[in-house]
């Protein structure tokens, strides 16, 4: 068997399931493992601001909360279009796994924006370029959730969230630029690929270390989600009565 | 090691409504979200067994 062949069968859904069921516990163990990290450097180690005093604390969830929304975003337009092009299910139940996580952590950068918002900037909320899209982001989830989930025909109804997932992309780079093209209040980029962080290296160490967290727990998470959603839609086949009457104990 | 006393870690200057706000509800969500897609595959398996069961007591 050739390597691409050998690929290939990860995307029969039998073989997903169980081997995201085998790496689900150890992307829970990493989540755990590294937010512990992070908010014992992010908390204890990690100095007071000077400017901003500890309301700056926040950043250790916002930001990487913030990164989730948008490469989730991007994660799930890309599965969702490999399953429209190549009629592959595997990669559309991928993409509406990842859709509720995605939406979490929106919502998560939205909040936790919101709550240093209010200390930093004297305000909840403003109609901000950065903040503005970042809540349309949250609208897209939404609007792709509710399309799948409106749609009988699983199919056609992958077809359509996969439309909806691609047209909504757009969004991303535009939620990512917003602070260069227009003026907000929102400050600019802590990290970029281009210049040296702007921020001491101990809070750098907790921001990553949260980040890393984050992706463990996306992995973790989508990968349950995946995992049910296999066994909704292939419920006809052998291989799954098998595994349910297993589990039954029949 | 920032603090002196738990209470002072608690207030955090001041701002420890919006720190523990941010944190509190991350938490929250990061137990429920999991919950509910476990839950999900829980009853997947459970409506596949039982459709299994149903087809073998009409066969």
């Amino acid at each position: 068997m050739t390597a691409g062949m050998r690929l290939f069968t990860f995307a029969a859904p039998s073989r997903f399931h169980a081997l995201a069921g085998r790496f689900t516990p150890w992307f829970w163990l990493a989540t755990f493992g590294f937010a512990v990290a992070g908010l014992y450097v992010g908390f204890i180690v990690a100095p007071v601001d000077a400017t901003q005093g500890n309301a700056y604390r926040i950043i250790f969830l916002h930001v990487p909360a913030a990164w989730m929304s948008m490469l989730l975003y991007m994660v799930m337009a890309f599965w969702a279009a490999i399953g429209w092009a190549f009629r592959a299910k595997m990669a559309s139940m991928l993409a509406r796994a990842i859709a509720p996580t995605g939406a979490m952590f929106t919502v998560l950068a939205l909040w936790s924006g919101a709550l240093w918002g209010k200390p930093s900037w004297g305000a909840w909320w403003v109609w901000d370029a950065r903040l503005t899209s970042e809540l349309i982001l949250l609208f897209l989830y939404l609007g792709y959730i509710a399309l799948v989930e409106a749609i009988d025909d699983p199919r056609r109804a992958d077809q359509a969230g996969a439309l909806l997932a691609l047209v909504g992309a757009i969004n991303v780079p535009v939620i990512y630029f917003s602070v260069r093209w227009w003026n907000t209040l929102h400050q600019g980029a802590t990290i970029s690929m281009t210049a040296a962080p702007k921020m001491a290296s101990t809070m750098l160490t907790a921001m990553l270390l949260m980040t890393l967290a984050c992706w463990a727990y996306a992995f973790a998470v989508v990968f349950t989600r995946a995992r049910a959603i296999i066994v909704e839609r292939e419920q006809h086949t052998a291989w799954v009565s098998e595994l349910a009457l297993a589990a039954k104990g029949a | 090691m920032q603090w002196s006393s738990p209470s002072e870690f608690f207030a955090m200057g001041g701002h420890g409504l919006y720190v523990w706000g941010s944190y509190g509800v991350a938490a929250l969500l990061m137990v429920v979200e999991p919950w509910l897609a476990a839950r999900r595959r829980r009853r997947a398996v459970h409506d596949a067994a039982s459709a299994e069961i149903w087809k073998e007591a009409e066969s």
